[in-house]
């Protein structure tokens, strides 16, 4: 298949950038989206033009490293996967595509398509742990009897791979589906419990400093999500939140 | 207690926006329920309304209920600018494509937008109505009990009435407009508010957006017929 790509490019952090075209031919409906930027950037390389820099990693859909907003939605059209698993098949015959990187306050751009998201590790370093003694003595994880509801939330919220796609989604750039994901997963174990109170709020206080917006629930970013968290995880943030500031 | 708070917080923000909403909902029900009494065209009819307004400019406990209302929308029209403000700030290089109806509704989106589409009526509406009543010359008339009534039922009449008011078409067609921005601002309000309140259920959910449209609906489709039905009853014949 043919198609025509508009791709951002842009040289550096505090660079202007825009969008470049260029044509593609051949293209096989069975690539992913990466390898047809492989596809892409082979060229340029041959043409002795600047590759476009793009993140991506385990390309199997599970380290949350690909990006790239396409044709106005992050990580395109197919629903719960990421750029990774989006094959070129879901395109037309002589489309056009638009690629661009995520965008918000909290996740600058380094270069062209490859944004920096630590802002989400700070928010994580706030308060998205356990604090367990791992001298030799710590219980089996295993030996504590969960309910099996409980056990299939939690785990439902650690399916997000902090890929940014809520926040690229979100006409607010607002991280509530990722924060409330990362709270959710460990206030609903017993593990989490002690902290849960602290945990809350020092994470929510983190993500207010990043600078991200505010939730407006309009549920984008339920939709986006490669991993298909629930909006029910802002709930009980909101919920958590509201309990450990009044107490 | 965090060093954040309850005031300053994004969450906390988004907690005064929902509580001061459903409370104007329910303000919203209050105030139907009363206009509604302005279906009955008999003179009755017509003291009956009088006598309501009565009451509710003078009642001390409606007076409370008064203020606490234009409290909740100061504070919701202040609460959602600055909550605008941040949310563009948030993305200051915006998308060249962005595709909002993949996966959300209209309404969600374009919440600021409504907002000031409804603030601007209100501000007409009780330019129209409650204004004249406080600060105008309303004639008055005799009601029940043989005391002064302010003639509030032929202000509203009046002001539809093409023949009293030339702009009577003109304001038909801006307060049925109005209504069906507030039918929007509610499709989305009324069950974000659940929402950013942590009221979210796999049983009860479904019912509370059941009732939200239900709500945005019903309640602007009833206000937006008072003006009709007193402009169409004063045209007819």
């Amino acid at each position: 298949m043919n198609i025509t790509l508009k791709v951002w490019r842009q040289k550096g952090p505090n660079a202007k950038g825009a969008m470049e075209t260029h044509k593609m031919t051949d293209i096989s409906g069975d690539m992913s989206f990466l390898e047809m930027m492989d596809v892409l950037n082979d060229r340029l390389i041959r043409d002795g033009e600047e590759p476009f820099a793009f993140d991506h990693d385990c390309r199997e859909g599970i380290c949350g490293s690909c990006s790239m907003f396409i044709n106005g939605e992050a990580h395109g059209p197919g629903r719960n996967v990421t750029t990774c698993q989006l094959h070129m098949r879901s395109f037309k015959d002589g489309e056009t595509i638009h690629v661009e990187p995520w965008r918000a306050s909290a996740f600058p751009v380094i270069k062209d398509l490859s944004v920096d998201r630590s802002s989400f590790d700070r928010i994580i370093q706030a308060g998205g742990y356990i604090s367990v003694n791992t001298s030799g003595a710590t219980q089996d994880a295993n030996a504590i009897p969960i309910p099996k509801v409980d056990a299939e939330e939690a785990f439902d919220a650690a399916t997000c791979i902090g890929c940014g796609a809520c926040v690229a989604t979100c006409k607010n750039s607002s991280a509530m589906l990722f924060v409330s994901a990362k709270v959710s997963q460990l206030s609903l174990l017993p593990q989490g419990k002690p902290e849960s109170k602290e945990r809350v709020q020092r994470m929510v206080d983190q993500m207010d400093l990043e600078g991200f917006g505010n939730c407006t629930n309009t549920g984008a970013c339920e939709v986006e999500c490669p991993k298909g968290i629930s909006l029910t995880n802002i709930a009980r943030m909101n919920r958590e939140f509201m309990k450990s500031s009044l107490s | 207690m965090s060093n954040n708070g309850l005031l300053k917080s994004s969450l906390a923000k988004k907690y005064m926006m929902a509580l001061t909403g459903l409370f104007l909902c329910l303000f919203l029900v209050g105030h139907l329920l009363g206009n509604l009494q302005l279906f009955d065209t008999t003179p009755e009819g017509a003291v009956k309304f009088n006598e309501y307004a009565k009451f509710m400019t003078t009642n001390p406990l409606i007076k409370v209920l008064s203020y606490l209302t234009y409290a909740c929308v100061l504070f919701h029209v202040v609460d959602g600018f600055v909550l605008t403000i941040q949310n563009r700030k948030a993305r200051p290089v915006k998308y060249v494509v962005e595709k909002g109806s993949a996966n959300s509704k209209w309404s969600s989106r374009n919440m600021a937008l409504l907002g000031t589409l409804l603030l601007v009526f209100i501000a007409t509406h009780m330019q129209n109505f409650w204004f004249k009543m406080k600060f105008g010359t309303v004639p008055t008339v005799k009601g029940t009990d043989g005391t002064d009534l302010h003639d509030l039922h032929a202000v509203v009449t009046n002001f539809f009435n093409p023949v009293e008011n030339e702009y009577a078409l003109f304001m038909v067609i801006f307060y049925v407009l109005s209504m069906a921005t507030m039918g929007f601002h509610l499709q989305h309000g009324f069950s974000s508010a659940f929402q950013s309140l942590g009221i979210n259920h796999p049983k009860y959910t479904q019912i509370i957006k059941n009732l939200g449209m239900g709500f945005c609906i019903i309640v602007p489709l009833a206000f937006a017929a008072i003006p009709v039905f007193l402009y169409y009853i004063q045209t007819a014949h």
